[in-house]
């Protein structure tokens, strides 16, 4: 078992089927995850992708479903478009849901990351901004306009 | 939130926050021997920083690995830094790195 790269853990109050469900629901993520969906049938061995919601033409990333335990287990491959085949170009995410008293503790794990990768870059400012606005989503109803604006690439 | 603050306002801690962002999925021992600190104070830091969630840790096996977790300082960042308002800091904190980068006075 490899080290993983990152390791991120929020806590939200909610129910971990609201949880897991702002994961994979195109509606949800739509609205803490700058307008963009995850679209799937969520069956291990199926494609999945994250695109823009208004533009399918526009994926960002591709991958398969690897595991799934709803509500409690989400692991997916993570690919640049057109990539998802090679093993290589692959990395990992995990979703791991764990109920609490009031609340769920979500925590994300990104292994099999390429060092210096552009990949690697994007996940370091991505992950923690997609986390804080689905906690205040879930937790508010609030949408946070647009979470890349802190991110400097996505302004150069 | 009151721990995150409470967290980070430890000089010590901010040092092994920053011993993390350098490598990421460290060990107790391997966070000790890069610090002029005890093995028994870097533990008791890393218990308050994962008290405070800005630290997550994962077993792999018998050796605890410590991961930078910086969720909560996303969280802080989102309640006071409005979209608008972003543009500007960074541009500010731009100048800032220039500026003390540079130690000439021309």
């Amino acid at each position: 078992m490899s080290k993983p790269s990152f390791v991120y853990v929020t806590y939200i109050v909610t129910t971990p089927n609201k949880l897991f469900n702002a994961l994979i629901d195109p509606e949800m993520t739509r609205r803490y995850w700058a307008n963009h969906r995850n679209l799937s049938d969520w069956h291990v061995g199926s494609a999945w992708r994250h695109e823009d919601y208004d533009d399918a033409n526009e994926v960002d990333i591709e991958g398969t479903v690897l595991e799934t335990d709803p509500p409690r287990r989400l692991v997916v491959s993570w690919a640049s478009p057109g990539e998802a085949g090679d093993p290589a170009k692959c990395s990992r995410v995990s979703f791991d849901l764990e109920p609490l008293d009031k609340s769920v503790r979500l925590t994300v794990t990104h292994d099999d990351l390429e060092p210096d990768s552009e990949r690697l870059r994007s996940i370091t400012f991505g992950w923690p901004a997609v986390l804080s606005s689905l906690k205040t989503f879930l937790e508010t109803g609030d949408v946070v306009p647009n979470i890349w604006a802190a991110d400097p690439a996505a302004n150069a | 939130m009151d721990r995150a603050f409470k967290a980070l306002a430890d000089p010590s801690r901010r040092e092994l926050l920053d011993a993390l962002y350098r490598e990421n999925g460290q060990t107790l021992g391997a966070l000790c021997a890069h610090l002029d600190m005890t093995r028994q104070a870097v533990s008791k830091h890393l218990a308050v920083l994962e008290e405070a969630n800005l630290v997550a840790s994962v077993w792999r096996g018998r050796e605890k690995l410590h991961y930078l977790n910086p969720v909560p300082i996303a969280d802080i960042a989102e309640r006071w830094i409005g979209k608008f308002e972003r543009q500007r800091l960074r541009a500010l904190r731009d100048l800032k790195s220039v500026l003390e980068e540079d130690t000439s006075d021309e």
